[in-house]
């Protein structure tokens, strides 16, 4: 069966911005995809909101589209493309969703378009619960006992036929999200309402709890012609009852024995017949009873997922790529095996290895929220390490989290300070699953508890549990002992069972550096081994490579001048995408410029650790100890440090001590604008407006400063990422919390105070410079003010409201810091504007979050540029090369215009305050663009999932700081048609301005109040503007309540202008979509009528003060 | 300390002068055998108690062996049959319900040796590179030229008649083992099984498709067989080289037309030689669980498990042409001296020759196992197959 020639054009929707439970995996599936149907031969049309994505770059689809993820956006782009197929499994729960609900609407049918992969009703088998059940059920295979309920009073009557305690999971939900266990009728009860709320079509699944099982997963791939494998098995070390995507994983799976391990893939094979998926993977969990071995099916996904593309990475088998190629019509033994490059891709990859996947958090973000980990996703990013033991790949993915102290098990403080407590309590601690419950494990199996005791109280499986306690017992053999007195065995053994040389040193009280110099004069040193899909049965084409302690090393010798581009690592919040989407870039342009471009990462989701990606892929941890070795083996001519965000960068000096040429901007310079002192003292020296500020080591010395520079002050520690611990101290009375808590997040460093610039306008440039002259990516102006993060708010291209007169201002800024640190490559400035003047907040020597928005608004390939420079292209060639466009102030004729979005996770972390302020908290971003800037700004806000209502109830609840300032949009909503209630404050002054307002109760005044009509969606978007701080403000209640209900909720004032502006623009038609290919091709006007000089309500909103 | 610094110092030595240095488990003592590996990444107890494996040391691809294990209810004979078992980690601490004692238990008690904490993918590749090569495991000569030197005095597999030494040694009835046949499926065929060194999993699958299967040693004389008038006739797996097993391809050609054959691996050998094809050994063989066979009867690809180092040539039948590296689009069909045969199943990966079914006689083998234990279980169709070839329409 060959590929399908009654199809010549695909719609491919991709799965819109990095939230928890639907990362980068989607952009890695999606790019696999839409790169191999285009080699096909086929018109690919791509849909996706989030600009951070490779996928979304120009070259990748013929038509792309940066539009909302919604049935109605996604209409329009079909109804203008007219394409003969959708391929909806590509694209996550989201891509799913819109599918379901266009072919469902009739859009489908009525363009003619077929959906490829996975039809209607196998997805709703697959994913209404209900469906899913009758459908396993009449297939035979085995369910836990459940049933589905659409009312609370169905589900108690199920609950008591099942028996608690129960699990509810509402159907079409995205991670676990709305699930719980219930133990008694009453917690049932509000959990179902909850659910029966949160899920798309109103339905839960009432099910027996397994709370304590095994857990286990299988990737499936089916083709048309019914050949069905698996192509990978997972096991959880976290029992059932924790989310996989929060669960430690392993593949392939550890303690099935053959018969039970066939079986599961008969059930899994049968499944996926059963629902019906025609052609592409799938994934299948079961759940085991550790007991007696009893086998149920808990959920299949008829589309890739993140388990599949770490599947893919685990196995070096291209999951989505096969699933596009399946889509189109062949066969899976026509398709090769990239790897091997001879045998096909109807077979089950066997691996020589072991693959660990761990999960990262963000809970210090968000102090409010229940750390434990349940069956809701709360991880925000993972890592994978391959080892040749568990032990190895175990040690390997701790040191990957970049979690300070992680890998250092037993010793990692979190656990260290439950030893201090009872056993009792250790004990118990064990049955609670936290990110940290493995240093618990060794913590318990260091303190003398036996394997079994710890297994039985974790519910962790006894195999797992004793390959920790061998981790243990070596570590232990090593404290105290000096470096000089580890012999060879000791160490090579230690290195086997992958303990760093950070826990090394830690544990002799010597240096990371020393123990690495005692390695190598024992000549213990890792080599490096390959991913081959195939056990070593045949030759593998791909240098696709992972460390390990063993006798032959795998790496071939390279005819071309390699370079090592440093990845980013986990996915976290400050550090995502945007980063990897840099990386990629830099191979892509490195291969096409004539060197091996030598891939390092351990993030499982990401395009860069796809084996297509560079010309050599190591999976590896970017610590010194890991980047050191691979640099070792491949002896580059340089290594890049800039593009992967904080994490390489911290490596700089590391790599050059030991003789590895940083490419780029020199570590010295990196330095001067990294440490605000210094970077004070050069802004000074150039005559560059910097605010006031100091360096505390102790709270009477904030006081001094603060005094001195005058309040609001920020206060922040040094050397964090995304603004961590950051906060605006309004008065003496709030500084000694918050100097302390700053001091906690950096403890040995001082606390830095600054002057906090009110009401002033952000300003973010992303330029590259070659140490010559500079290229200005952009000028990009905030929305929000000053004081919510620059990851958090949104921004605008072309600047709005900045006069050409502060843009240059702005440029020559750039030009002097660039030249006066010899910046060679990326570089990120942000300023703010505040009465006519204009301040330098930070520098980043490096790649920035905003890059690839950047790019995808103006067109110019920065992070290539940025490549190309640290090879030694000059800009000018470039620009002779048409890379750069000839106008320098390119990005401020565009005419369209172009808005980022940040999409925040509030809905995932009940009780999170959901206040914006200077420490970063979102997970992801959106963009819209747009001829009409009203309409680009509706978009994005669209698409970060703040859906805007075009008429019904607004509750207004302002600072006193922001009182006159609301007036004018409040009027404006009132036009529009809204009900506006507010409480009493903010009433008074509505009506006072002649604006009808229904007043409503606060929270301290009694019920109803406001908070009870959020709840029950009386109102159907929140303004509130923050005064005072903290939980149990009234503030606090609504901004929480809204987030639960879903409600959206607006806490700028810049934000509530915007948000009118775009509930207009929604109102008004809007014109048909056009693709980014479009707006980018389009001759640019000489000024941008997008560009009006600024209104009056931007600085008004600077007025009053709450103190 | 972890489990790879127990355990006496142990060699591991290639005729090609490699000498692999590890830790022993299982039993102490020194063996010599054909050094071959596996990829399944489970279902070792399986691959211990295969009496193909006879004569073999037998390397692992997958890093932990032992995990889960062993128990009563996995063995596919009744001892361990590889002469020595090379892996990367063998669990000191296995978790299975079903579990009963540890893999190094196992091996110590069937007196067979054991080495762990080599480098076995660099093994493997060796093997690839240099194909399946004579070697040794020794806890007792640790000097690793003596240790080479002695496995290059071994004999190897090819002209290996290895069959005798593991089949049954006396018939028996296979209830006595794996239960009565079930009557689900309707009739309840009785047959002859030749035992060249049965999986019992076969046992279990033939029974679990209506087969109620008398078990004869290798060497029985066809008449014997034939005088018990069964429905038909099973050839086993078992070790060794197969143009070496002359009782049973004499053995094939005095039943072939008489009664319905079923072959698999060695059985479908020597069906091949029977039919007057050849046979030859590969490279490395095939073992493991994930190996891409096409059923050229219908298209449908199964991933079956395998376990051979020989094969039967397709070319055997028309001298001098070179054997395809794919598999063919149409069915080749050949000339025997037994009429018309079919070259059903191929496999994807290199080309081999997997499966064949005559025209004129009933008589049909595979190369791979349906029976899988351990793999997967695509191919369990064949066992309905050998009821219709039996004349269950
Ligand atoms: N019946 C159950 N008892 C206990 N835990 C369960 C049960 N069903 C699911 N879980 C846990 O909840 C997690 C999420 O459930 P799942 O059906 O996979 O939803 P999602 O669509 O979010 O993946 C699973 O990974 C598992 O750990
Ligand atoms: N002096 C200041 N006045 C007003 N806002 C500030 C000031 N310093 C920082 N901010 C706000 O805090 C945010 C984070 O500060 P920044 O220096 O960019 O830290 P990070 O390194 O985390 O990006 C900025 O985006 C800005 O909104
Ligand atoms: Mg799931
Ligand atoms: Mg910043």
């Amino acid at each position: 069966m060959p590929k399908r020639t009654d199809i010549s054009s695909l719609l491919v929707i991709g799965s819109g911005p990095i939230v928890i439970g639907q990362a980068c995996e989607f952009d890695y599936s999606g790019t696999q995809a839409c790169r191999v149907l285009r080699r096909e031969g086929y018109r690919v049309v791509l849909v996706n909101s989030n600009p951070a994505t490779i996928m979304t770059d120009p070259e990748f689809a013929d038509a792309t589209y940066i539009e909302p993820l919604e049935p109605d956006s996604v209409k329009a782009v079909i109804e203008r493309e007219r394409p003969e197929a959708l391929l909806p499994t590509l694209g996550g729960q989201t891509g799913l969703n819109v599918a379901v609900a266009l072919a469902e609407s009739g859009v489908l049918e009525e363009n003619g378009v077929r959906l490829i992969g996975a039809g209607l009703e196998a997805i709703r088998r697959a994913e209404d619960r209900s469906g899913f059940q009758r459908t396993m059920a009449e297939a035979g295979l085995p369910l836990p006992r459940a049933g589905t309920a659409t009312s609370v009073e169905t589900a108690l009557r199920i609950a008591e036929e099942v028996g608690y305690p129960v699990i509810v999971r509402p159907s079409f939900m995205l991670g676990g999200g709305g699930s719980g266990f219930a133990h008694d009728p009453g917690s049932l009860e509000m959990l179902v309402r909850r659910s029966l709320l949160s899920s798309p079509v109103g339905e839960v699944l009432i099910e027996e709890s397994l709370e304590g099982w095994k857990e286990f997963e299988l990737e499936v791939m089916r083709d048309g012609a019914d050949n069905a494998v698996v192509i990978c098995s997972i096991e959880n070390v976290d029992p059932m009852g924790v989310h996989t995507g929060d669960s430690i994983t392993v593949a392939p799976s550890q303690t099935l024995t053959d018969r039970e391990y066939q079986q599961m893939r008969d059930y899994a094979l049968a499944c996926i017949r059963a629902i019906g998926v025609e052609t592409g993977g799938s994934n299948i969990q079961f759940a085991v009873n550790p007991a007696d071995g009893r086998t149920v099916l808990i959920e299949m996904n008829p589309r890739v997922s993140r388990s599949s593309a770490l599947a893919s990475k685990a196995t070096g088998f291209p999951i989505a790529k096969v699933a596009a190629l399946l889509a189109v019509g062949y066969r899976l033994d026509e398709i090769t095996n990239d790897i091997t490059g001879e045998t096909p891709a109807a077979f089950e990859p066997t691996l020589d290895y072991v693959v660990v996947k761990v999960p990262r958090f963000a809970f210090e973000k968000f102090p409010e929220a229940d750390t434990r980990l349940t069956t809701t996703m709360k991880s925000v990013g993972e890592v994978m390490a391959i080892g040749r033991t568990f032990k190895e790949a175990l040690g390997k993915a701790w040191r990957s989290l970049e979690r300070p102290g992680m890998d250092l098990g037993a010793d990692y403080a979190a656990a260290a300070t439950v030893s201090g407590s009872s056993d009792t309590s250790l004990i118990q601690g064990l049955a609670t699953a936290t990110e940290h419950r493995l240093q618990l494990v060794e913590r318990a199996l260091l303190e003398g508890h036996s394997v079994d005791v710890v297994a039985d109280a974790s519910k962790i499986d006894p195999w797992f549990v004793d390959q920790i306690s061998e981790v243990v017992a070596d570590a232990e053999a090593l404290r105290g002992k000096r470096l000089g007195d580890i012999d060879r065995d000791q160490m090579l053994e230690a290195k086997r069972l992958g303990i760093s040389d950070a826990r090394i040193a830690l544990l002799t009280g010597d240096e990371e550096p020393a123990v690495r110099r005692r390695r190598s004069k024992l000549g213990v040193q890792p080599v490096f081994k390959t991913v081959d899909t195939c056990g070593g049965e045949f030759p593998a084409r791909t240098p696709y490579h992972y460390s390990t302690y063993e006798e032959e090393t795998e790496v071939r010798s390279g005819e071309r001048p390699r370079v090592v581009i440093a990845g980013a690592g986990p996915n976290r919040i400050g550090q995502g995408i945007e980063f990897d989407y840099a990386c990629v870039h830099a191979a892509f342009a490195l291969h096409d410029a004539g060197y091996e471009a030598v891939m390092v990462n351990c993030n499982p989701e990401t395009v860069s650790t796809d084996y297509d990606t560079s010309d050599r892929l190591y999976f590896e941890p970017l610590t010194e100890e890991d980047v050191l070795a691979v640099c070792g083996a491949e002896q580059p001519i340089g290594v890049i440090v800039q593009l992967g965000g904080q994490t390489p960068l911290k490596l700089a000096h590391t790599l050059e001590e030991e003789g590895y040429r940083i490419l780029g901007t020199r570590p010295e310079a990196i330095d001067l604008a990294e440490d605000r002192g210094k970077f004070a003292t050069v802004l000074a020296e150039l005559g560059i407006p910097a605010p006031m500020h100091g360096e505390a080591r102790n709270l009477e010395e904030a006081g001094k400063i603060a005094a001195s520079v005058g309040f609001p002050v920020v206060v922040r520690p040094s050397y964090v990422l995304g603004g961590r611990a950051m906060e605006i101290v309004y008065g003496e009375d709030e500084l000694e919390q918050f100097v302390t808590t700053a001091a906690e997040a950096s403890p040995d460093h001082p606390v830095l105070i600054d002057r906090f610039l009110e009401g002033a306008i952000e300003v973010d440039v992303d330029a590259v410079s070659d140490g010559e002259e500079v290229v200005i990516g952009a000028v990009m102006e905030h929305i929000e003010e000053a004081g919510v993060h620059s990851g958090d708010s949104s921004c605008v291209i072309p600047p709005p409201t900045l006069s050409d007169s502060e843009l240059d201002v702005i440029e020559d800024i750039v030009w002097k810091l660039a030249k006066r640190l010899g910046v060679r490559g990326l570089l990120n400035l942000q300023l703010a504007v505040k009465d006519e003047r204009i301040w330098v907040l930070e520098m980043n020597p490096r790649a920035s979050r905003t890059v690839p928005f950047v790019s995808k608004a103006t067109g110019v390939p920065l992070a290539k540029i940025a490549t190309l420079v640290m090879i030694g292209r000059t800009l000018g060639d470039l620009r002779k090369e048409g890379m750069i466009p000839e106008d320098p102030a390119h990005y401020r004729h565009l005419s369209h215009v172009s808005v980022k979005a940040a999409v925040l996770p509030f809905g995932r972390f009940r009780g999170a305050d959901t206040v914006l302020g200077p420490e970063m908290k979102s997970t992801g971003e959106v963009m819209g663009v747009d001829t009409d800037s009203g309409f680009a700004l509706a978009k994005a806000l669209v698409s970060s999932g703040s859906s805007l209502p075009s008429s019904g109830n607004v509750f207004v609840s302002v600072s006193n700081r922001d009182k006159r300032a609301i007036l004018f949009p409040a009027k404006r909503l009132a036009d529009l048609g809204f009900r506006l209630l507010a409480t009493g404050g903010t009433a008074a002054v509505l009506s006072r301005a002649g604006i009808s307002v229904e007043p409503v109760a606060k929270v301290s005044e009694g019920e109803p109040n406001v908070v009870d009509l959020i709840r029950e969606r009386k109102v159907d978007l929140v303004i509130n503007t923050p005064y005072g701080r903290g939980p149990r403000t009234d503030g606090y209640y609504i901004r929480t309540a809204a987030a639960t209900a879903g409600i959206p909720c607006v806490t700028t004032l810049p934000g509530v202008m915007a948000s009118v502006r775009g509930i207009e623009a929604l109102r008004g038609d809007a014109s048909p979509p056009r693709s980014i290919q479009e707006y980018l091709s389009v001759p640019r006007n000489g000024r941008s009528e997008n560009r009006t000089d600024r209104s009056p309500s931007r600085t008004a909103s600077s007025a009053g003060g709450e103190k | 300390m972890s489990a790879r610094n127990t355990g006496p110092k142990t060699l591991l030595a290639l005729e090609d002068g490699a000498v692999y240095e590890g830790k022993g488990f299982g039993a102490p003592g020194e063996i010599f055998g054909e050094v071959v590996f596996n990829t399944a990444m489970s279902g070792y107890q399986e691959v211990l108690t295969d009496p193909s494996y006879a004569g073999q040391i037998v390397v692992m691809t997958y890093p932990h062996q032992g995990n889960y294990g062993t128990n009563r209810e996995d063995p596919e004979s009744e001892s361990v049959r590889v002469s020595g078992f090379a892996v990367r980690e063998a669990s000191r601490r296995p978790s299975s319900w079903r579990s009963e004692r540890t893999l190094s238990g196992e091996l110590e008690d069937a007196g067979v040796v054991g080495i762990q904490g080599i480098d076995t993918r660099s093994l493997t590749l060796r093997i690839r590179e240099r194909g399946a090569m004579r070697s040794g495991v020794s806890t007792e000569d640790l000097d690793p030229d003596s240790l080479v030197s002695r496995v290059q005095g071994t004999p190897g597999m090819e002209g290996a008649d290895l069959a005798k030494t593991v089949t049954a040694p006396e018939p028996y009835g296979a209830s006595e083992l794996v239960g009565p046949a079930s009557a689900e499926s309707g009739r309840v065929f009785k047959i002859a099984a030749v035992d060249f060194g049965m999986k019992r999993n076969i046992l279990r699958r033939l029974a679990a498709s209506g087969c109620e299967a008398t078990v004869y040693p290798a060497e029985t004389p066809a008449g014997e067989i034939l005088s018990g008038n069964p429905a038909g006739v099973f050839l086993s797996n078992g070790p060794g080289d197969p143009a070496a097993t002359k009782y049973g391809i004499n053995l094939s050609k005095e039943l072939l037309g008489k009664v319905p054959i079923f072959g698999i691996c060695l059985g479908h050998q020597l069906l091949g030689l029977a039919l007057g094809g050849t046979t030859y050994k590969l490279k490395f063989g095939h073992r493991g669980a994930n190996q891409p066979v096409k059923n050229l009867r219908g298209g449908r690809v199964e991933v079956t498990s395998h376990n051979h180092g020989f094969a039967v040539d397709p070319e055997g039948w028309a001298r001098g042409s070179t054997r395809p590296s794919s598999p063919p689009n149409e069915i080749p069909v050949i000339e025997t001296q037994f009429g018309a045969a079919e070259l059903t199943h191929w496999n994807l990966n290199d080309g081999t020759l997997e499966g064949l079914r005559c025209l004129d006689v009933p008589a049909f083998s595979v190369q791979y196992h349906p029976e899988a234990a351990p793999g997967p279980h695509d191919s369990r169709y064949l066992f309905e197959e050998f009821r219709k070839l039996m004349g269950d329409a």
